[in-house]
């Protein structure tokens, strides 16, 4: 198959991905192994609020993140969808996190949310994250 | 290679007024956070404020400069 159908057909199943699924995650690795500290981050907010949510990982093909980059217009992985639309990477997701507004634009209940120092608390486990990997 | 203040100069640059502060994340060269205050936010959504800084960078960000974490506002 020629390369450009087959950059065609990645991005319409991005696309078919991204509106069939009311949330959905892009991300490096898996919900259960992320492969990348921003990614792991995204995932903790997320199972967090008990927020239900679709997660493609975009490793196993470079494609993958070059089509979605292009639907988003957004260039770092991860990336939220909600509802067809961008919500954002980790830094805004953590920020909407604290805010309150991701459980409001989840639609979930933010009750059992608890107070995290996202910036003291959260580095050090990145770096802890990349270390193991690197 | 990118540094912090090269990265700091061409934001500036890219985006009159901003006021920019940058760290290296992690002391390794590629993992940056900026922290972007600039009145050309005002009335921007997220995704737009950040967009506004990412394409300073093109294909920078993911290439050598493996992350740039934002944190944008506008001035008080």
């Amino acid at each position: 198959m020629p390369e450009t159908e087959q950059s065609t057909e990645i991005r319409d199943a991005i696309a078919q991905a991204i509106s069939e699924h009311e949330t959905i995650l892009f991300m490096k690795g898996t919900p259960e192994a992320p492969a990348c500290g921003f990614s792991a981050r995204t995932v903790a907010a997320l199972q967090s609020l008990q927020a239900p949510f679709a997660a493609v990982d975009v490793l196993p093909d470079p494609r993958i993140r070059e089509e979605l980059s292009a639907i988003s217009r957004w260039p770092t992985i991860p990336q939220l969808f909600v509802k067809g639309e961008l919500v954002g990477g980790c830094d805004i997701v953590m920020e909407m996190y604290e805010s309150g507004e991701l459980a409001q634009t989840l639609g979930v209940e933010d009750d059992a949310i608890e107070p995290v120092d996202e910036a003291e608390a959260l580095a050090p486990g990145l770096t802890q994250i990349e270390n193991r990997l690197g | 290679m990118p540094d912090v203040e090269e990265i700091k100069q061409r934001i500036e640059a890219a985006i009159p007024g901003a006021r920019v502060e940058v760290e290296d994340w992690t002391g390794g060269g590629d993992h940056f956070k900026a922290t972007v205050t600039a009145a050309a936010f005002a009335g921007r959504s997220r995704i737009e404020q950040h967009r506004l800084v990412y394409d300073v960078f093109g294909a920078e960000i993911g290439g050598p400069i493996h992350a740039l974490s934002l944190k944008t506002q506008s001035p008080q």
